[in-house]
């Protein structure tokens, strides 16, 4: 222990004698391990605002949207057909593991409030729907079932409506808009929710009762066609399940043939989280790619300085062997002058790294996130690699001949 | 009981096709607190024997029993145990560690012995007082004249109390004032009790040596006592004691 200890001060004396030579051996591995932290800081920061915003969706969230329809080879794309009922969403409420069933029906039209106009979508939800896509009044209150009932004609404002058809600081709570000249009385405002992972405002939203949407508001080609339908599980691990239970249900209750395609889309939450996670996964490859090389090339530099250590120091080597050190003490000098080098070179590189992080917040305003782990995993390997490329030159100064080492010019 | 005692000691270097016959049958017998030069020229073995004498080598055949113990056998690691327990080594090019302290130098087999840093400093610098340089124990080689770079390699040899101090061609790099002073610091601690083998070529290093040991081509041409041994150095010691 005293001699580890002992050896560590001779290695940090010998390695401040050639300061220069120090750093910029060490300089390899402070740029991989700064750029390292500073891109998975980055990178933590972005999923984790993405996670957010996706959360925004609602949680457990599976989407239902009907099949495309063809007609004389013109597809309509999602949602064309009609063929998806209110009736078969709350056939689905019977599934386990179900804790709320909710619909949409969708139109773009213009909304006006006194002399202001804005164009945006509306659309006819049952209650249920809000607190599926965990929407959360900012002021007001939602509408009710009772609404619903009655086809009242009220409706709830997103962030976007109120700034764009009120003036500051008015409350639109109790005033009348107008859709399709329609008196509509608002009884709510939405806590806004920011752009989606699609990069569309989804505040940019007016709702409505489903009722009064399908009977007063857009009409319908048959009573209780739906735009999508929304289910929200106890659980994601119950999705998959659930997903498969959809399925079976909608092509009984719309007598799909086996031979048949679906005449519906089911989505999921979790392949939208899946496909951020491929992302983020490909993204961390690319990250231990950079640090593994930088390391390595770090680990070089180590590696070739040493060996010119060595060969500088082969007198001094001849000497202490002479003088009765072992082969281990010799190998175990250069090796912790080596990951003296490789560890401060690791540190310096963590500092710095955490330090870009912070500017990139501070300066660029990106979110980051640095977490403890990294910064430990970015050290220990660093030195690591000190062990690893020290190795070598220091095998091969504990292998000298004495006599040789001694007398060498 | 002697010291040191070679039975037919013999070293052969393979250099390519050649076989070069560095010792052919050595033997030779120094007991404790003698005081012996080796001399020959360059190519007579003497190098080969002192390697060997240091334990720094393994001869090819022969045995060599130090203190008593069969050393011609021992592997890397016994043999650098031996040379920190039982052997001092002086150079011609003093082979100090430079930009580090006299002290540290001296200290630097006690480290490796893994003594506790109090007691390396303390043997240390008592090693530096018996040789005269306790004022200088912060300085550094470069910072020392030849004479004392000389002095502090011998606190080196000297601190772990060896059986034997192998001196190399002590005063080959220096003047002769420096080589006088060391070769009466040698025989002053060999007049304390310490065994010291001289290597050299030089006949006026050899005067100080009560014994005389001649190689040529590999053996002992002659072993003999160096009855001239009092004149020089006595006086000078006692005149200064």
């Amino acid at each position: 222990m005293n001699f580890l200890i002992m050896t560590i001060l001779v290695a940090f004396r010998v390695l401040g004698r050639h300061r220069m030579r120090s750093v910029l051996t060490m300089l390899g591995i402070i740029i991989g391990v700064g750029a390292v932290i500073a891109m998975v800081s980055i990178g933590e920061g972005a999923k984790a605002a993405v996670q957010a915003q996706i959360a925004t969706f609602g949680t457990n969230v599976i989407t239902i949207l009907p099949g495309a329809m063809t007609v004389g080879g013109v597809w309509t794309g999602h949602g064309g057909a009609v063929t998806l009922t209110v009736a078969d969403v709350e056939e689905l409420r019977k599934i386990p593991g179900v804790t709320y069933v909710g619909w949409a029906k969708r139109d773009t039209t213009q909304v006006v409030h006194e002399n202001k106009n804005w164009f945006t979508a509306i659309n006819g939800v049952p209650p249920d729907y809000l607190v599926i896509r965990a929407w959360t009044a900012q002021s007001g209150e939602f509408f009710s079932q009772n609404d619903m009932d009655t086809a009242a004609k009220v409706a709830l404002l997103g962030s976007t409506i109120v700034k764009n058809l009120f003036e500051p600081g008015e409350d639109p709570i109790g005033s009348t808009i107008r859709i399709k000249n329609m008196p509509f009385k608002v009884v709510g405002t939405l806590e806004a929710k920011g752009y989606d992972t699609r990069g569309s405002d989804q505040d940019d939203v007016v709702f409505i009762p489903f009722t009064t949407a399908e009977r007063k508001l857009m009409g319908t080609k048959f009573l209780g066609s739906i735009g999508s339908g929304f289910l929200s599980a106890e659980s994601p691990e119950q999705m998959p399940q659930i997903v498969e239970e959809i399925q079976r249900v909608l092509r009984q209750r719309h007598k799909l043939r086996p031979a048949q395609d679906d005449d519906f889309t089911i989505r999921n939450q979790i392949d939208i989280a899946k496909v951020q996670e491929g992302t983020s996964e490909s993204m961390k490859l690319m990250l231990l790619a950079v640090a593994s090389i930088s390391l390595l090339v770090g680990g070089i530099g180590i590696m070739n300085i040493l060996l010119v250590s060595v060969t500088e120091r082969t007198r001094e080597i001849g000497v202490r062997m002479a003088v009765g050190a072992k082969r281990r003490h010799i190998l175990l000098q250069f090796l912790v002058e080596a990951v003296v080098l490789s560890a401060m070179g690791g540190l310096i590189g963590v500092v710095l790294g955490v330090a870009g992080a912070k500017a990139a917040s501070n300066i660029a305003g990106w979110p980051t996130i640095i977490s403890g782990e990294i910064l430990v995993i970015a050290f220990g390997f660093s030195a690591l690699v000190g062990v690893f490329f020290g190795l070598y030159p220091a095998n091969k100064a504990s292998r000298l001949n004495p006599i040789e080492a001694l007398r060498y010019e | 009981m002697s010291l040191l005692v070679c039975h037919n000691l013999v070293k052969t270097y393979r250099m390519g096709e050649m076989e070069v016959h560095a010792l052919r049958g050595v033997s030779l017998e120094i007991a404790a607190g003698e005081l012996v030069a080796i001399m020959g020229a360059s190519g007579s073995g003497k190098s080969t024997l002192m390697n060997i004498l240091g334990c720094l080598d393994i001869p090819t055949s022969g045995t060599y029993m130090l203190e008593g113990i069969d050393v011609s056998t021992l592997g890397g690691n016994s043999l650098a145990e031996v040379r920190n327990k039982k052997i001092g080594f002086v150079f011609q090019n003093f082979n100090l560690i430079s930009r580090t302290t006299a002290l540290e130098n001296v200290q630097l087999p006690l480290f490796y012995r893994g003594m506790s840093s109090r007691d390396q400093k303390a043997s240390a610098v008592h090693a530096l007082e018996r040789v005269g340089l306790a004022d200088r124990q912060r300085h550094h080689p470069a910072q020392l004249s030849g004479g004392q770079q000389q002095r502090v390699a011998i606190a080196r040899a000297l601190v772990t109390n060896p059986a034997i101090i192998l001196a190399d061609e002590p005063t080959g790099n220096l003047d002769s004032q420096a080589s006088q002073e060391i070769m009466n610091t040698l025989t002053q601690l060999n007049r304390e009790g310490i065994t010291i083998i001289l290597v050299t070529h030089e006949p006026d290093v050899a005067r100080y040596a009560r014994r005389i040991i001649m190689m040529k081509d590999g053996v002992v041409l002659s072993d003999r006592s160096n009855k001239g041994v009092a004149a020089d150095w006595v006086v000078p010691s006692e005149a200064g004691a």
